[in-house]
Parts: C-alpha cells; sequence; structure tokens
C-alpha cells in the first residue's frame, strides 16, 4: 500500500490521499492547485511548461492508462510542481507506450497524490478559485502549515525559469519567424516549423537581438505566471507592434494585448480542458479549444485592434487581432497537444498574413 | 441561424415496436423531439405503431397517429395532414427504411414535405456500403477490405480474393440481422445465403475480418454552420467480432492515448461532412489495431442510435432534443445547455465517472437458440452503471443486470466451479453472455494477464482492472476481520465496486454486519452528480449516482417526494410497458405538487431522463442501492418534509421483489402481503374457494412423484409453470408423463432452467394446474382505491386461445365474442378479489372462459402489461389514475375532475393489440406460440371493425396478410374440422389451397378443391417439397397448428422456412379466422386512418 497522504488549501481545506510517484524528503509539495478537465492527453497537460509553479487536479480519475511516450512531451521535463490524480493506472495499455505514468513522474522528480476526491476538490477550487496549498506523505499539521504559507502565482515571473537558454532551430521552408519561447510547447514548434524557418530564442531576448535575427513574422508562446508581471517582455513585444508581423499564444496573447494598452485580470479558476467553445466573431463558426490559462485580457481595456474571438462559455476574450498592425493572438490552443485541432487553422493565417504588405499609416 | 419560420408542422416517424437492435431508446429520443418541436412552436404530427411508448401518448404531439409504419399508411397520413416538413432521424433504422421508401415513391415530392434532419442523398451514402466505402475512399480513410455480391457465387469469388476469416453484412439492416463470420467456405456458403436473403435489397458485402481489434464509437454533433462537437467516446469491452450492440462498452475511451483520440476525431467529423449529415446526432464506429494502431471506419449511423441514447444518459447532454433543434434551423451556440443552464451545447462534455453498459440476453427464453455471440444483435437489453472508476461502474453494472449476481462469485460459488480449466478458457475465449464471469474465474484461478491479453484480447487495462478486482476479493475472502478495518480499507473496497451484499458473501458473515461495520468506521454511500462539465459549472439538473467519496451533492428541498422504483434492464416479459408506468407515475406524483424521485438502470429509456423526474438515481435495483437512495432522500428532506412513499407496483417484478427489503410503511399502495397472497398458490386457492370463485383445479409440487400425483388426479394436459416468475418464464403444457417428467426435471435440475434463480423450493415451488383447453382468455385490468371503490378500465379479449401467453396474444379491446352477462361476471368477480386483496392501485385478472364457465386464472395486483395499451385503446391513463389512488385520491374524486369516466369505456372503435417476436434473429427456434412468452414488443391497431384492426396490426407487427393468392395449409387432427371451416371461408375469398397430405384428403373428401398437394419434407413423390413450395413463392399465407404433444419435425420445418422466406405463418386456427376477417373489412372498407385526439374526444 502507498503512504498516506494530505493535501491542503491555504483556505484550511484538507482532502485525504495517497503519495505516489516522486516521493520528496521533505514529505510536502507547494504550490497553486488548477484543474484540468480534459478527458486524454496527461503527458502533454504535465509537461506543458505554462503550468509552472501549479499543483495539476486531473478531473478525469483514471490517469496513465495508456502510459507515456517521448512522442508526447511538450518539454524536456515537467515545470509543474505536482500532480493530484483519482485513480493512477498501475499497467499501462497502448501500442504507442514506452513506459508507465508513475515511473515517469518518479524519473522527473515529480510528486503525486492519489485517491483524492478530485470531484470535491474541484467543486471547491470552482467556488474559492485557484488556490494556493501542498500535499504529501508528510504530517497532516506539516502539510498544513505548508499549505498556509503556499503563495499564488500572482506577480511572479515564471517565464524566466521555463524559457529555453540558447536559441535553436527548426523547420528548413518558409519565411523565417522567430519564436519567443515564454515556456513553448513542443507542438507549436511542430506547427511552426511545419510552415517556417523558425529560430526559437529565450525570452530575455532583446529587441536588438530579435531585431539581428530580422524576422518575418514573430510568434509569442505561451508560457506560465503573471502576465502582469513581465514587463521588460511587454515592452519588447510593445516595439514590434507594427513593425513585423505578430502571432500570440495564451501568454503570448496575453503579452501582445498588454503590448497593445489591455490590461490583465485574473480569472477566478481559470479555463484548463479540451473542451472550450470558442466563437470566431469574424465566421460566426464555432471551434472547440484546448484551453489553459488563469489570466485573460480585461474587456473593453484593449486600445487598439479587436476583439476577435470569444468564449461562450464566459465571455472571456479568446482572441484579438490588429489588421493595421499586422498582428493577431489568441487566448487558447490552436496548436493542440492536447486538446482538438479544430483551430489549427490560425496557424495557417500567420502564413497567409507574413504574405501581406504592411499598411501605410 | 434561428429557428426556420417556414415550417409549421413536422411529422415525426417512430421506430414501432420493441424488436432486437431497435428498443425504448428510441422512445426516449422520439418523445424528446417531439416535446422540443413543440416547445418551438411546431405542430408535431407522430406516426408510431407502438401504445407502449411515452411518444405515442396523445398529450407528446399535436396528432397521433397509431398506426403501422407501412409506406402506404404514411402516405395516407400525409395525405391527410400535408406537413411541411419529415424528421426521419430520431425513430431508429425503422424510420429512416421508411422514410427512403416514401421518398422512392416521390411522395415528400408529392405532397410539398421536406425532409428535414438527414438528405436522404446523405441516408442513402451512409446506409449503402458500396456508396460509403466510395465516400470513405474519396476523404482518404481506410475501411476494411470488401466487395459486394448479389448472390453466392459472387460471394465465396470475393471472399477467396480477400482470404478468411471472413465477415457477412447484409445491406438495409438493422442490429446486424443476417451478419456473421465464416473461417472456411462450408460456413460462408450458408451465411452468404441467409445474409442475401435478411437483406431487402438482396446484397451482402463481404469482407475482410478485423475480430479482435479493439472497437470505438463517437458520437457525433454537427449543426448547419458546419460547427462539430464530440458528445462522447465510447470503447468496447469485447473486441471487434462482437456486435456493438451486444458489447460490454464503456465511456469515456479508456486506452486511447490522445494524439489517437484527436486523429479518430478529426476522421469522424470528416465522415460526417463528406456523408452528409448536414443537422443532428451521427455515431462513426472505427476498429484499431492494437498493435500498430491502424485506424478503420467500420460505420457510419446518419441518425440518433441505442449508442446516442447511452451518450446521453452516460454524459448528461441530450442529443436527441439537440438533434431535433439542429433539424428546424439552430445551431449550437445558439442552444444552452440543459444541465448548467448557463453554458452552450456548442461545447464537448467531459465526465469525472466511468460508464459501463452491459447488455442482457434472453438465450434460455429461446430453446434451440446458441448462446454465441457475434456480429448479429442478439440482446434484447442492457444496463448501465455509473462509478467514480471503471471497477466500481463494472461491479454496479453486473449487479444491475438482475440475474442472481450480486458481483462476481467465486470459487465454488462460481457457477463454472464443475468446469476443467481448459473448459473455463474455452469459455474466456468464445464471447458469450457469461464471458465476463469467466474472464473473472479464470483470473481468481490463477489465470495471468497476460494470458487472458493473448487469449481473448481484451485489452490488458480492462484485464488488469478485472484482476484487480479479484485481488480484492480474494483478500475479502480470505479471513478479514470487518471490524478492524479502517475508514481507508473500507473506502477502497467500495470503490472497487464490492455492494455489502457481496461482501458479506465473499466474507461469509451478513449484509447487515457488513453494513453496521462499515457505518462504525465513518463510510458511507455519497451521491455525485453528473453535470457534462466534470464540475467545472455549476449544475441544475439533479442527476445522480453514487460512489464512495467524502461528499454527497443531493440537494435538500422542503417538498414532500415519493420514489419510484423502476423495472431495470428490458427483457423479455418486462420491457417497456413498465417504464411507460414509472413516467406516467412521474408525471402523476409531479401533477400533485410533490416531487418524484425515480431510481433506474435502464439507459434506453424515458424514465433515466433526467427531465422526467425531479430527481434521478441512475442506480441498480438492488436491495443496498436502493437503501442507499432512500436514506439520500431521507438525508435531503428539510423543513418537515418526509418521503411520502415508494412505488413499486408500476416496473414489473423488479421493484416488486425489492418490495420485501423495504419498510412496510414506504410501500404506496397494496400491501406487499397482498402480492404474495396473489402469488402464493395456496394463500390465492384459499382466496378463490373463500370468493367462490372457479379456478381450474390444480395443486403445488418441488419433486418429479408429487407432480406426478398431481397430474394423475387433475389429468393431462397440465400447465406447468414455477412461481415468482413473469413472461411465463419455462412455463410449459404438458399432455402426457414423459413430457411432464422432462419438464420437472429440468425445473428442479441444479443446472435447469431456474438454477440463476434459486431454484425450486417449499417456498417457491412448481405450480401444476389442469389445462383448459380451446378456452376463450381475457384480461381485466382495474383500478381500486382504499374506500373499496373500483374502476375497471379494460377488458381484452384474446384472439389465440388459452395456453398461448398472453403476452404473446393478439388481443382486443373491447372484447368481440362475450356476452353482457360475461362481462358482468368479470366486472364482478374482479371487484371481489380486488376487495379481498385490499388491492389500493392497479390489479390484473387473467379468466378463461370455457363452456360459458368462467375460470379464475391468475390475479396481479400491479401494473400489467397491458397498461398502456388500454390507455391509448380507451383515453385514460391508468398509471396516473392508479397512482394518485394510492397516494390518497378516491375515485370519486378523480371522476368529478374528470380524470376517470363514470363507467369502462365502450369505444366505438375496436384496438387489436399483437405480440411481435424475435424468431428471425434466432434460426432454428421453433415459432410456435406457447405458455412461456417470448415476444420483444408489440404494436397496436386501431379500426371501426375487427377485422381492420386486426389487419392493421399484423401489418404493423411485420406480417401483411395477402389479398390473393395461395393459402397452405397443414393442420393437426384435433383442428381439422374447425379448419375445414377456415378453409371454406378463405376459399370464399378468393384463395387457392395447398395442402399436406393428411390435410388435402380432409379437406377435398369435404368437397373443397385443393390445387397444390404437398408431400411430406423431403419425400417429393406424394406431391410438392413443402420448402421448396415456400421458397418459391407460390404460397402467400400458411395455416399450420402444431398436435398436441408437441412440435412435429414437418411442422417445425414448414415454420422455420415461412420465417426464412418471409411467407406470413399463422399457427392457431382463432388468429386464422381473425385474418379472415381482416382480410374481408380491408376489402370492403380499406384502412382508414385516425388519430389518438380524434377517437379520444
Amino acid at each position: 500500500m502507498r503512504p498516506l497522504a494530505y493535501l491542503a488549501l491555504n483556505d484550511g481545506t484538507v482532502f485525504e490521499g495517497e503519495a505516489a510517484g516522486y516521493l520528496p524528503e521533505s514529505g510536502v509539495t507547494s504550490g497553486e492547485f488548477v484543474f484540468n478537465t480534459a478527458l486524454s492527453g496527461y503527458q502533454e497537460v504535465i509537461t506543458d511548461p505554462s503550468y509552472a509553479g501549479q499543483i495539476i487536479t486531473f478531473t478525469y480519475p483514471h490517469v496513465g492508462n495508456y502510459g507515456v511516450t517521448v512522442l508526447d512531451d511538450e518539454a524536456a521535463r515537467p515545470w509543474c510542481q505536482g500532480v493530484v490524480i483519482r485513480d493512477l493506472s498501475e499497467v499501462s495499455s497502448n501500442w504507442r507506450a514506452e513506459g508507465d505514468l508513475e515511473a515517469f513522474l518518479r524519473r522527473h522528480h515529480l510528486a503525486a497524490i492519489v485517491g483524492v476526491d478530485t470531484r470535491a476538490l474541484t467543486r471547491h477550487l470552482r467556488r474559492a478559485g485557484a488556490l494556493p496549498g501542498a500535499f504529501g506523505h508528510a504530517s497532516r499539521d506539516d502539510v498544513l502549515d505548508a499549505a498556509r504559507a503556499a503563495t499564488g502565482t500572482d506577480g511572479r515571473d515564471l517565464v524566466s525559469m521555463v524559457t529555453t537558454t540558447a536559441h535553436y532551430e527548426r523547420g528548413s521552408r518558409g519565411p523565417h519567424v522567430v519564436a519567443i519561447d515564454y515556456g513553448i510547447k513542443a507542438t507549436m514548434v511542430d506547427q511552426l516549423a511545419q510552415r517556417f524557418r523558425v529560430t526559437v530564442v529565450p525570452a530575455s531576448t532583446t529587441l536588438n537581438d530579435l531585431r539581428a535575427l530580422e524576422p518575418a513574422g514573430v510568434f509569442l508562446s505561451n508560457g506560465p505566471g503573471d502576465p502582469a508581471a513581465l514587463v521588460r517582455e511587454t515592452s519588447v513585444v510593445a516595439s514590434l507592434v507594427g513593425e513585423v508581423p505578430i502571432f500570440g499564444i495564451c501568454l503570448g496573447h496575453q503579452l501582445l494585448a498588454q503590448a497593445m494598452g489591455a490590461r490583465t485580470i485574473k480569472l477566478p479558476f481559470g479555463h484548463h480542458g479540451s473542451n472550450h467553445p470558442v466563437k470566431d466573431l469574424a465566421t460566426g463558426r464555432v471551434e472547440i479549444t484546448a484551453q489553459n490559462h488563469n489570466y485573460a485580457v480585461a474587456p473593453e481595456s484593449l486600445a487598439r485592434g479587436v476583439v476577435s474571438h470569444v468564449n461562450l462559455n464566459d465571455g472571456v476574450i479568446e482572441g484579438i487581432s490588429s489588421l493595421d498592425d499586422r498582428c493577431f493572438s489568441v487566448q487558447y490552443h490552436p496548436e493542440a497537444g492536447p486538446g482538438p485541432h479544430d483551430a489549427r487553422y490560425l496557424f495557417t493565417r500567420f502564413v497567409e498574413l507574413l504574405g501581406t504588405e504592411m499598411r501605410t499609416h | 441561424m434561428p429557428r426556420r419560420d417556414d415550417l409549421h408542422s413536422i411529422m415525426v416517424i417512430g421506430s414501432g415496436p420493441i424488436v432486437i437492435g431497435q428498443a425504448c431508446e428510441f422512445d426516449y429520443s422520439g418523445t424528446q423531439a417531439c416535446q422540443v418541436l413543440r416547445e418551438e412552436g411546431y405542430r408535431v404530427i407522430l406516426v408510431n405503431s407502438n401504445p407502449a411508448t411515452i411518444m405515442t401518448d396523445p398529450a407528446t404531439a399535436d396528432v397521433t397517429y397509431v398506426e403501422p409504419l407501412d409506406v402506404d399508411v404514411v402516405t395516407d397520413i400525409i395525405e391527410r395532414e400535408r406537413p411541411d416538413a419529415l424528421l426521419p432521424t430520431l425513430g431508429g433504422q425503422t424510420a429512416l427504411n421508411l422514410t427512403m421508401e416514401l421518398v422512392r415513391r416521390g411522395v415528400p415530392e408529392r405532397f410539398g414535405v421536406e425532409v428535414i434532419g438527414a438528405r436522404p442523398e446523405a441516408i442513402e451514402t451512409a446506409e449503402n456500403r458500396e456508396l460509403f466505402k466510395q465516400a470513405m475512399a474519396d476523404i482518404g480513410l481506410a475501411v476494411p477490405e470488401s466487395d459486394f455480391a448479389h448472390d453466392v457465387g459472387e460471394a465465396v469469388e470475393i471472399a477467396t480474393r480477400i482470404g478468411w476469416p471472413i465477415i457477412i453484412r447484409p445491406s438495409y439492416i438493422l442490429g446486424g440481422a443476417g451478419t456473421g463470420i465464416a473461417h472456411d467456405e462450408v460456413t460462408f456458403r450458408q451465411l452468404a445465403a441467409e445474409g442475401l436473403s435478411a437483406s431487402p435489397i438482396h446484397e451482402i458485402l463481404v469482407e475482410r475480418s478485423i475480430a479482435g481489434w479493439k472497437e470505438y464509437e463517437l458520437e457525433v454533433m454537427r449543426d448547419r454552420a458546419d460547427n462539430c462537437v464530440i458528445v462522447c467516446s465510447i470503447e468496447n469491452f469485447d473486441p471487434m467480432g462482437v456486435h456493438t450492440g451486444d458489447s460490454i462498452t464503456v465511456a469515456p475511451a479508456q486506452t486511447l492515448s490522445d494524439v489517437e483520440y484527436q486523429a479518430m476525431r478529426d476522421d469522424a467529423f470528416a465522415v460526417l461532412r463528406r456523408v452528409g449529415v448536414e443537422t443532428g446526432g451521427s455515431n462513426v464506429q472505427f476498429a484499431v489495431n492494437p498493435d500498430n494502431g491502424e485506424r478503420l471506419v467500420i460505420e457510419m449511423n446518419p441518425r440518433v442510435s441505442r449508442s446516442s441514447a447511452l451518450a446521453s444518459k452516460a454524459t448528461g447532454f441530450p442529443i436527441a432534443k439537440i438533434a431535433a433543434r439542429l433539424a428546424v434551423g439552430y445551431t449550437l451556440d445558439e442552444i444552452t445547455n440543459d444541465i448548467t443552464r448557463a453554458t452552450p451545447a456548442s461545447f464537448e462534455p467531459v465526465i469525472d465517472y466511468v460508464v459501463t453498459k452491459i447488455p442482457r440476453w434472453a438465450f434460455e427464453k429461446l430453446p434451440g437458440s446458441t448462446p454465441t455471440l457475434g456480429t448479429r444483435m442478439q440482446s434484447v437489453g442492457e444496463v448501465m452503471a455509473i462509478g467514480r472508476n471503471f471497477a466500481e461502474s463494472l461491479q454496479k453494472a453486473v449487479r444491475s443486470l438482475e440475474q442472481g449476481r450480486d458481483g462476481f462469485a467465486v470459487g465454488a460459488a462460481s457457477e463454472f466451479a464443475d468446469l476443467s480449466d481448459d473448459e473455463l478458457w474455452q469459455r474466456c475465449v468464445v464471447a458469450t453472455p457469461d464471458r465476463l464471469y469467466a474472464l473473472h474465474e479464470i483470473l481468481w484461478r490463477g489465470a495471468s494477464v497476460d494470458d487472458v491479453v493473448t487469449r481473448t484480447r481484451v485489452d490488458r487495462w480492462f484485464v488488469h482492472q478485472l484482476a484487480g478486482i479479484v485481488e480484492r476479493g480474494r483478500e475479502l475472502s480470505s479471513g478479514v476481520d470487518l471490524e478492524a478495518l479502517d475508514a481507508r480499507d473500507w473506502r477502497r473496497y467500495k470503490q472497487w465496486g464490492f455492494s455489502d451484499t457481496q461482501i458479506a458473501e465473499l466474507s461469509g458473515t451478513t449484509r447487515e454486519r457488513v453494513r453496521d461495520a462499515r457505518r462504525l468506521a465513518g463510510v458511507r454511500t455519497t451521491f455525485k452528480t453528473v453535470d457534462t462539465c466534470a464540475a467545472e459549472f455549476d449544475a441544475a439538473t439533479p442527476y445522480h449516482y453514487s460512489t464512495f467519496e467524502s461528499e454527497t451533492e443531493v440537494r435538500t428541498s422542503p417538498r414532500d417526494r415519493v420514489i419510484i422504483l423502476g423495472s431495470g434492464p428490458n427483457r423479455i416479459g418486462q420491457g417497456i410497458e413498465f417504464d411507460y408506468c414509472c413516467v406516467h407515475a412521474a408525471m402523476a406524483v409531479r401533477a400533485m405538487g410533490l416531487e418524484s424521485v425515480m431510481v433506474n438502470c435502464n439507459p434506453e429509456t424515458v424514465s433515466t431522463d433526467y427531465s422526467t423526474s425531479d430527481r434521478l438515481y441512475f442506480e441498480p435495483l438492488t436491495p443496498d442501492d436502493v437503501a442507499a437512495v432512500i436514506e439520500s432522500e431521507l438525508a435531503s428532506c428539510v423543513d418537515g418534509a418526509r418521503i411520502r412513499g415508494v412505488i413499486v407496483s408500476l416496473g414489473g417484478q423488479t421493484p416488486l421483489k425489492l418490495a420485501h427489503t423495504l419498510d412496510p410503511d414506504l410501500v404506496l399502495g397494496t400491501p406487499v402481503a397482498s402480492i404474495d397472497a396473489a402469488e402464493d398458490r395456496e394463500q390465492w386457492s384459499a382466496i378463490c374457494t373463500r370468493l367462490g370463485l372457479r379456478q381450474p383445479p390444480g395443486d403445488v409440487a418441488t419433486t418429479l412423484d408429487e407432480a406426478r400425483a398431481i397430474a394423475a388426479s387433475i389429468g393431462y394436459p397440465v400447465l406447468v409453470r414455477p412461481s415468482y416468475v413473469l413472461g411465463g418464464r419455462a412455463m410449459e403444457i404438458v399432455y402426457d408423463e414423459g413430457s411432464l417428467t422432462r419438464v420437472m426435471n429440468n425445473l428442479t435440475s441444479a443446472h435447469g432452467a431456474l438454477a440463476r434463480e434459486g431454484g425450486v423450493s417449499k417456498s417457491r415451488p412448481i405450480l401444476l394446474d389442469s389445462f383448459l383447453e380451446d378456452a376463450v382468455e381475457v384480461d381485466v385490468d382495474a383500478i381500486r382505491d382504499a374506500t373499496g371503490d373500483l374502476y375497471v378500465a379494460g377488458i381484452m379479449e384474446h384472439v389465440e386461445e388459452a395456453g398461448v401467453h398472453s403476452g404473446d396474444s393478439a388481443c382486443a379491446l373491447p372484447p368481440q365474442t362475450l356476452s353482457r352477462e360475461v362481462l358482468t361476471t368479470l366486472h364482478e368477480y374482479t371487484a371481489r378479489i380486488a376487495q379481498e386483496l385490499g388491492v389500493i392501485g392497479l390489479i390484473n385478472v387473467q379468466y378463461a372462459l370455457k363452456d360459458d364457465l368462467v375460470y379464475v386464472l391468475e390475479a396481479n395486483p400491479r401494473a400489467s402489461r397491458t397498461v398502456p395499451f388500454v390507455a391509448k385503446a380507451t383515453g385514460v391513463s391508468l398509471a396516473q389514475v392508479a397512482v394518485r389512488v394510492m397516494l390518497g385520491d378516491s375515485l370519486a374524486s378523480l371522476r368529478e375532475r374528470g380524470l376517470v369516466p363514470a363507467m369502462t369505456p365502450e369505444p366505438s372503435y375496436v384496438s387489436v393489440k399483437e405480440a411481435v417476436l424475435p424468431f428471425s434473429r434466432f434460426p432454428g427456434v421453433d415459432i410456435l406460440l406457447g405458455p412461456e412468452m417470448r415476444s420483444t414488443g408489440e404494436v397496436m391497431g386501431i379500426g371501426e371493425s375487427f377485422g381492420i384492426a386486426f389487419a392493421k396490426a399484423q401489418l404493423a407487427a411485420g406480417t401483411r396478410l395477402p389479398d390473393e393468392g395461395q393459402v397452405f395449409f397443414s393442420l393437426a387432427d384435433r383442428d381439422k374440422v374447425e379448419g375445414l371451416a377456415l378453409a371454406r371461408e378463405l376459399r370464399r375469398l378468393g384463395f387457392t389451397l395447398a395442402a399436406t397430405v393428411g390435410t388435402a384428403g380432409y379437406l377435398r373428401a369435404n368437397g373443397l378443391t385443393v390445387e397444390t398437394l404437398v408431400g411430406k419434407v423431403g419425400l417429393r413423390d406424394l406431391g410438392v417439397d413443402a420448402v421448396s413450395l415456400l421458397s418459391s413463392g407460390a404460397v402467400h399465407l400458411v395455416v399450420n397448428t402444431p398436435s398436441g404433444s408437441g412440435a412435429h419435425v414437418d411442422g417445425a420445418t414448414i415454420r422455420a422456412a415461412c420465417v426464412a422466406h418471409g411467407v406470413p405463418c399463422i399457427t392457431t386456427l382463432k388468429a386464422g379466422f381473425a385474418a379472415v376477417k381482416g382480410i374481408e373489412d380491408t376489402r370492403a372498407r380499406g384502412w382508414r386512418v385516425r388519430p389518438l385526439q380524434e377517437l379520444h374526444s
């Protein structure tokens, strides 16, 4: 039997479970608890750098059924703090599997708590909002203390932790696109590389260095944490707006919005899943989208450009565009991985955008 | 794109009678569609021949035609009603086929009717395999290698080219009738011939078999703006090779990585777009090679289906409702999600639980059938269970089946205890209804997961889960100290799905001790909510399932509530009629201002639509599970609210059996003791004697010797039947001691017909009664209130004589040959019996009339199968009246309010109910009717005369009575006198005659011309061969009555040939005379279609 473990939120709520995956010596792991409602794609979620600093609760009870494969990694290592699972599969059953999830968690020093009433936890997070907390096989009191001491992601720059340290190139055809890595997912790089010659650069790359690369377009990636904390990055983007075509996703979208004068806000419990309906206001078409964000562009705060996409569940802004500036961005994940492919056309739209002429003011 | 204002009236076609492959799910979808379309302000015109549905309630549509789903009849209705549009996608394959036939005849065009929901070209592409295959090739999707054949020779040629094994699929069929897998040419030739004749267009697909691959289904919705969503993914536990309707299936898919799932999702959308399903729900089936992920498209249904009903119940996303809205022009984002009431329907439901469906079969009722599963669907019903994980949902599903399993039995208690390991392996490899339990047992005996996976090709993940259940079972059965278990231990066992009863069995103690120990440890049942969104949004819909977690989500309420126990899985003898009654109970309870709480586990039904009741508990109907629901309902009462009671008398035997485990004060209506008294032979006889009612003489026996002694004293023929069964289970008429011995030996054997139900005992003896030959059987449905007032709701005269199970017999309302005196006697007897039993609510009494004497056969103080038929035939909702009476209303007060007529209605029209039998699915099963019920469903024919109503009922049941041609007679000796009269009548109507040698001799001797002399089967010298004659198409009706002491080989062969070649076959003379009336009246007066609303006014 696995060791007894506790999960505590900083509002004092405690759940029981069992420790699994990597067992840290301290017996405690802290972070901000969020939930993801996708029915599949756990490995992609766990390795998505946007989850840095967070503890992911999977609402679907069985996790690990089809094992893991290096093909599904979104980054070389997971950046999340830990995972909460109702039923962690002991076997993996799929021809693609190279190993099972628990061994993967151990290999990456990722702690998990299993056997938790994840639905009760999710209902609590839905009401209380994403909460800092802790879990582990330490004593109940120790876990509670850690939970009370835990902080959220507000105001934190997690990007510098997850971004690449060196430039790298992918793809060999098409225009040259520079992708700024704020925590870029492998699938995003793949999607770009299918259409462009891509140079992925660290988030800290200066404006001059970016210009020196002579990009035909700039791509702003996803990434973790609070966009408001990324002042320097925002100003770099602001300088690029109007200069080169820009396509942003997730954090990249928030940075573009901030660069165009908008504010960002924190959503109560964010959007994390593979089933969110988003309407393209230009075409009226509805896309089912993969989402993973706690922050969003504040309504009515956009100074330039227009809202192009909205979330049909709650009206949250899901996309903006400015034809004059030849830039657009979406809050959700058109690259998928995990998630539906409904919005991959946006990468094609970026190709088309690069083919247009900058309008003269 | 909002609602279409250019349409005003819409015709909806239902799916007709319940048959294998097409059951209650289309009542659920059709009812939802009608409700939605009326909400949208359209005038809804419904056509369906099935009286036992909620769909055909006069309140469901504006105009309701209970008429045969026949192209001529429906054309008449279209001509009469002139609908603007026709919606064919919610009535199963029946509605689609009928619509295609209407289109081929140009009917919609002629009357300016637009087919909505699916264009005929799309239906054609999806249904015609050649077109479908081409369509898939167009979009680059792979399908199994195959080709079409139109005769056996061509089929063999194709098969040789593709290589064995080969699967045969007939075109345009439902539920896979006529499909099969062949591993060699001999079997192949036979299956190919069967498949060709099963296909209405005589075409079969000869295809590479991919048995053993993994099987998946995606439920897809698409709107006019080309928005597509997947409602649910389903993974089959049984690998390819077993029809999906006969497979154990699990939602969501468990072993697909997101990469594979998303690719499959893309394919599914591509399929819908290519086939051209513009709006509505469809399902797409895939096969996946477990070794390399190769993915093939198997088929798609451009309509709602059994799977979509399951998907709706599994996710809370009401596919049929949404499909109906999409059909009239809405887009998904314009429709609100019913459950969250805040988010749109243009999303993909996510769930945080696991759903398992297990089918239920009826092989035991069909001697001669082989219980092997294949590509031809054979199950008659299904259960669904929801658990927080797979093990919990699987074990809940097992106990939902009501087949005597509280869970998996182990070791000596296992049904496989006598089998060697080799024999047991055989049971694991071959798919049968018991394979799941064999798999458990082989793991229990120590087989490795690897071995099981290799030999059965069931997915490793599922086998590993099953192995986990085995391990927990081993712990529980090896001397576990229940009192020493802590909350964590208890939760673990409960989360693996073990019920208290099952734990008691494994650990050798009582259910009560288990329950007490568990509660002491602080572990109680909790109820979670089905909400389409995994708790991401607040859910307004109280649709619950039990599990063992940390919180319960049932909201408190200050209102009194009534709990309705449903009827569980459909089976022969207990089907949609009882679901109809339960739904009406919910309606009545809500109309009375109380909360209705439904408990049921059948995903096909209207009762498990979360909008039917104020709360739905999707739970097994077992003592443990029902007790937990009652506890939950008690706990959710606030401000003095209370449970008014539990309704056990409307769901057939299932809730009645549970009644004994309930607090007697909670049981509404007739006391359980009265129900027992009617069922208990001795008490019942005593009651009849006390009331001075005539009964056929009889007694009870538990052994063969006792039975012989009773038969000797009452004389043969004897009706032999077990007690406490429904649908005449294992009931037989025996004409001599030899047959009696055979029947008794079977009934008392440890592995006999009753083994699963606990065998024979003093408390469950065998009943033996003198069988009244050639008696007229009569059914009476009545309602008695607490004041003693009685309302006789309907008297039905059977067409077939007593001895044919009432569920398989045609019957007429009002009765056709009964005198005033007899009717008065029936009223009076029914009143006396109801009074004596203290009935409050419904009672059904069966009588036999012989030589002007009325005999009482049995009384059932509960809802009977005929309740919906009587309701449709008289316009009175019996079930609702009964519920009001159970809750304290008097009949007098209901009469004042116009809910009950003053007298038994005497309609000016005649209604005939006819049974629909599943024989075409089970080659080799004799079609003779007998005391064991075998019909899966029923239809209703309404006409201004008995003849027309009978002919319509026949047509609705799939038998078109011929208007001319040749009738083939083959009569038992005892039937010859009356048979002669029948032959004369047919002659008078212009038919020519064929007859077997003996029958022909008799007919000729009595002055009738017999055109064709038929020899003994196989002996051509005396006349033409019966089978060749039938296959030649020269016979249009067969009258074949069995001899008294069982089926003759010739008779059985003739009847089998009738089934194979679709020749109407009448096996009783009474039905023959009814057919004569039908032919005559139809000829003279025509059909005349009329809606219920007109008839009832």
